[in-house]
């Protein structure tokens, strides 16, 4: 995804909006290396606060997974009831649990 | 991004079906979804327009930047120019999620394949002018943007859910600068009176054409790309904007201005829509001189461009010879 008539690829942009929190993915710029591209993730995503750190990574470097979030890809974690809590009948009377 | 296609997607004629479900359960379509072509299409084409308008809407309030009449308003006019580019860079940025490429994108700005508000094509004489701006034009933006933040198209929803927090910032300070001059010389007052006859209609026409002159609007309300009509739009700005004037004690030029009533909304007059379509197809006070400057910036920073990507690469070169030593 790199432009050829500004040569400069695209890069995605993660922020940490405070400590304790995960980075989380806030869109994409275009920068001529790494460290061009953090200094316009600074500029351009974080004027007001947004964040304590920040991730850039060259967009053609992330694997992604599918087309469609509702995938044949997801259904292994659609069918197996019992990995959560609810699938369990516990009796009412038995504390914390 | 590289798209690992580790299980099959739906088979063909179930995408329509795929895609008309998602939009009608209000769910968000992500960049990698299935779309009708018309949709791709749509947005990228008001994308890359509301893009370029913020990117073009710098031209007219930086005028002021060299002139501003104190520090503060230096301050705060020079954040808010450095704001429309950050939404102009969003947007692009939602646009390219649909393969859209920024250089081309920008060319089509500038050699005027792609349109941007015909707002920004009026002149700013005036510093009572960049009070105005933020008030009405600014204003003017929330009302349409608001109910963007709930596009159906994610990338987009979530670039106006950014925007929209940034831009009440620029609709108070235009207030506030104008409630100033209000406090001032009779001159002043009659700036800003003077600016206010000059924005108001033209703020009315970033609406965009009536209800029934727009073709496209009840394809892109179907898709839920937009979400109220360009009159609901209006209507709702004027309806905002008639106290606010009130309390700063200008008046709005339209006679035929008055409370209904029986609507419960405001009765309005009817702007020149000639006018509208002559400065959308170029004809504005200003066109020319905006697309020249983009061009002009453009063309003056493709040195630097060049000069980073060449450094780049020089250092990338350098990094793999030092492994391999």
């Amino acid at each position: 995804m790199t432009s050829d008539k500004q040569g400069w690829p695209l890069y995605e942009v993660f922020v940490r909006g405070k400590r304790g929190l995960n980075h989380v993915h806030v869109g994409s710029l275009h920068a001529a290396d790494d460290a061009m591209a953090l200094t316009h993730a600074r500029d351009l995503y974080t004027r007001r606060n947004e964040g304590v750190s920040i991730w850039v990574v060259r967009s053609e470097y992330i694997a992604a997974s599918t087309r469609d979030e509702k995938d044949p890809f997801f259904a292994p974690s659609a069918d197996k009831v019992y990995r959560h809590p609810t699938f369990y009948d516990i009796p009412d009377d038995v504390p914390h649990i | 991004m590289t798209t690992t296609d580790a299980a099959e997607a739906p088979p063909p004629e179930r995408l329509q079906e795929h895609f008309d479900a998602t939009i009608a359960r209000d769910q968000r379509i992500e960049p990698r979804d299935w779309m009708p072509d018309g949709y791709r299409k749509t947005l990228v084409r008001q994308i890359a327009q509301h893009a370029h308008s913020e990117i073009i809407g710098m031209q007219p309030e930086g005028e002021w930047i060299t002139r501003a009449p104190s520090l503060r308003r230096k301050a705060i006019l020079f954040a808010k120019v450095q704001d429309e580019a950050g939404h102009g860079l969003y947007l692009y940025s939602a646009a390219e999620t649909l393969g859209a490429d920024r250089a081309d994108l920008t060319e089509r700005l500038i050699d005027g394949r792609q349109k941007y508000s015909s707002i920004f094509n009026y002149p700013t004489p005036s510093f009572a002018d960049v009070g105005v701006i933020g008030w009405f034009v600014d204003g003017a933006a929330i009302c349409n943007q608001v109910p963007l933040c709930r596009s159906s198209y994610g990338p987009y929803a979530r670039a106006m859910v950014r925007i929209c927090k940034e831009e009440s910032f620029h609709q108070r300070q235009g207030y506030e600068l104008l409630m100033t001059m209000m406090r001032g010389s009779a001159a002043q007052r009659e700036m800003v009176q003077d600016a206010v006859d000059r924005w108001w209609w033209p703020s009315l026409m970033m609406f965009g054409p009536p209800d029934d002159a727009s073709p496209n609007s009840a394809r892109s309300m179907a898709w839920k790309i937009k979400r109220h009509s360009n009159d609901e739009l209006r209507q709702r700005f004027v309806d905002m904007t008639v106290p606010q004037a009130a309390k700063l004690g200008v008046t709005l030029p339209d006679p035929e201005l008055r409370w209904n009533e029986e609507r419960g909304h405001h009765d309005f007059g009817t702007p020149d829509w000639d006018e509208l379509m002559r400065v959308i197809k170029g004809d504005g006070p200003c066109n020319a001189q905006r697309i020249q400057r983009r061009r002009a910036a453009h063309e003056a920073g493709a040195w630097v461009r060049e000069a980073a990507t060449a450094h780049a690469a020089k250092q990338a070169a350098r990094g793999k010879k030092g492994a391999a030593a």
